[in-house]
């Protein structure tokens, strides 16, 4: 396998009125394609921000960020926009779904950008939500859905436009156990059976172990790595 | 129109405030319809006689300042003309300045110019040999239960008598009726002979008011009318001649300027429009904001959200005032058909939905430029951290 995300030296400080926090100090990391990495570590230590640099949804102070062979931290802020909708899906703690639009609605938002067909939009939204196993649900308003199913309409929207990485915020946060299982059950699948390349920060060592690796962050660097237990 | 779906769905995403929103900018476009309509009719009333019957004469420099009634022999001559007459502006009151109805001192043939007003040969007779006689619509009749016989007192605010006393009585011989329903406003004035004006007022004697001119054919309108004015060009005492309708619309103009006043009431609607429904973009962005923040996450560029918000504010004003239009559209349409000229009012055709079109895109914009320019500088990180 070869390295699909490249950082070397990452370094993130933030100024915060008179004071200079270095969330993350000279990170090097490499992602194979095809990985599940989990991000672990306490709070504030520069898990979120990580994620948020290798997703584009940042821009670093220091160092390189190359994914798919593209240096994603020279990109200007529409470059970046635009890479985002082809190479990137996002899976947030609280699903952010827009509450007036249907589950296919929200499903088909990214395909917005496409050059797609009203159809094509509406038939790959049935697609994927099938994948996440709420065809039946496509109709739903996000409040008529559970948080499991919300979550899932929310994985189905990130993998609708077919993305190599999925990045996935604390996915399983605001779930119960079972919801949460499941979640990481349909992860786990999207990245064994479609060959997706998850990168997904945990607190709970449990959904940790969904993941193929793990890395310890602690004070902005890295300091662990290692193989997941089979879940 | 793939963005359709999404930004009507932002739009009603808060149903009552939405509807709120879309009625107080109905209104405010129902009243600009109205208003404009009114606007227009006086804006244009003045600018063709064309194609017209009855021509008015007043002076070029006021339709206050009287003209000779020298000019009477002059126009009559003119070809084209079948008919003259000449009236005066009287303003009398009639016991107290509430009961105000129009009343004028008119030539003999008067009414033979407007033979819409039915009047008995009788009462024509009467008229014409009462010195004192006054004649008055039907409407204004039963207004006032004036029977014929009736003796008639109204006080002159303008024109006192050579005896200097301020009252003047007539004697009502004759009640005029006009049957077409959209004209019955004109059964509101009381008619009485100038002669018997003319001789007894204090001053202004031998001057009239107007003068109306009937062609013989109204293809010979403009003609007529240039021929009017020609006979007192250069003199001091130019003539300008006009529609009918372009003299009631300049009679109502001198209590103010319409267009002013439209203008004054539409700017102060519109300011107020503008500060509502603002706050209420301004308002519906700042709970969107992790919403928007998605949409930026998912590859909406900031021009692309800037294009959204701003759509949705155009779009939400563009709604409120298509319907306020043809409410408004309906109403004149309404009024016209039931009071005719009496309320000058054009129809809400092309010309108001172009600029209440122009106004709607121009305040969407202006609503949705502040919260758009919000929406579109949100950094994605610190809006879904909720900062």
């Amino acid at each position: 396998m070869s390295a699909l995300v490249e950082i070397r030296n990452l370094s993130k400080v933030y100024e915060r009125g008179r004071q200079t926090i270095e969330v993350l100090h000279h990170v090097q990391l490499d992602i194979e394609a095809g990985d599940f990495m989990a991000l672990m570590g306490p709070s504030g230590s520069g898990k979120t921000t990580l994620l948020n640099l290798i997703g584009g949804l940042d821009s670093p102070t220091d160092g390189s960020i190359t994914i798919g062979g593209q240096r994603i931290d020279r990109l200007s802020e529409n470059a970046l926009a635009k890479w985002r909708s082809s190479h990137v899906g996002f899976v947030f703690q609280f699903y952010n779904l827009l509450p007036m639009l249907s589950a296919r609605r929200n499903v088909e938002l990214p395909l917005l950008l496409t050059k797609l067909s009203a159809a094509q939009r509406k038939r790959n939204a049935a697609i994927a939500l099938q994948l996440v196993g709420l065809a039946d649900r496509a109709a739903h308003k996000p409040s008529e859905l559970s948080g499991g199913q919300q979550q899932r309409v929310a994985i189905a929207r990130a993998i609708v436009s077919d993305p190599t990485l999925l990045v996935c915020d604390e996915p399983t946060g605001d779930l119960d156990r079972q919801s949460a299982a499941d979640v990481l059950t349909l992860l786990q699948q999207l990245n064994r059976d479609h060959g997706k390349t998850i990168i997904m920060v945990t607190h709970d060592p449990k959904a940790a172990e969904f993941a193929k690796h793990t890395l310890q962050l602690d004070k902005g660097s890295l300091v662990a790595s290692g193989q997941s237990a089979p879940a | 129109m793939k963005y359709l779906q999404l930004i009507w769905s932002a739009m009603f995403r808060r149903k009552t405030r939405t509807v709120f929103t879309l009625l107080s900018v109905l209104a405010a476009f129902l009243l600009f319809g109205l208003l404009d309509s009114v606007r227009s009719a006086f804006a244009n009333a003045a600018s063709s006689v064309a194609g017209v019957d009855r021509l008015v004469t007043v002076s070029k420099i006021s339709f206050t300042m009287s003209l000779p009634k020298s000019l009477l022999s002059g126009i009559g001559a003119l070809p084209g003309v079948a008919r003259v007459t000449y009236a005066n502006w009287f303003g009398g009151i009639y016991q107290d300045p509430k009961n105000f109805f129009a009343n004028e001192a008119v030539a003999d043939n008067f009414f033979d110019l407007y033979p819409e007003w039915q009047l008995s040969p009788a009462e024509r007779a009467a008229f014409h040999n009462t010195r004192t006689g006054a004649v008055v619509g039907e409407s204004l009749a039963k207004k006032f239960n004036w029977k014929l016989g009736d003796k008639i007192p109204l006080q002159a605010t303008i024109f006192p008598q050579k005896s200097g006393g301020n009252t003047w009585t007539f004697d009502l011989v004759g009640i005029y009726r006009v049957s077409n329903p959209k004209q019955k406003n004109q059964e509101s004035i009381l008619f009485f002979n100038w002669d018997y004006f003319d001789e007894a007022r204090a001053f202004g004697n031998g001057n009239v008011g107007w003068y109306i001119t009937q062609v013989s054919d109204r293809n010979l309108a403009q003609q007529v009318a240039d021929g009017v004015d020609a006979l007192s060009a250069n003199s001091d005492h130019e003539t300008k001649t006009q529609t009918e309708q372009a003299f009631n619309a300049a009679f109502v103009s001198q209590y103010g300027d319409i267009g002013l006043i439209v203008g004054a009431i539409m700017g102060a609607v519109f300011f107020t429009l503008i500060l509502l429904t603002g706050n209420t973009m301004a308002q519906a962005v700042r709970e969107r904001v992790p919403e928007l923040a998605v949409l930026k996450t998912i590859g909406f560029s900031n021009h692309s959200v800037l294009a959204l918000l701003l759509a949705e504010s155009v779009l939400l004003i563009v709604l409120g005032g298509a319907i306020g239009l043809v409410l408004a559209g309906v109403v004149v349409d309404a009024v016209r058909a039931a009071v005719g000229e009496a309320v000058p009012m054009t129809r809400v055709g092309a010309a108001i939905w172009l600029r209440g079109v122009g106004l709607m895109l121009l305040i969407g914009l202006i609503v949705g430029a502040l919260p758009a320019r919000r929406g579109m500088r949100l950094r994605i990180v610190d809006a879904l951290a909720g900062r």
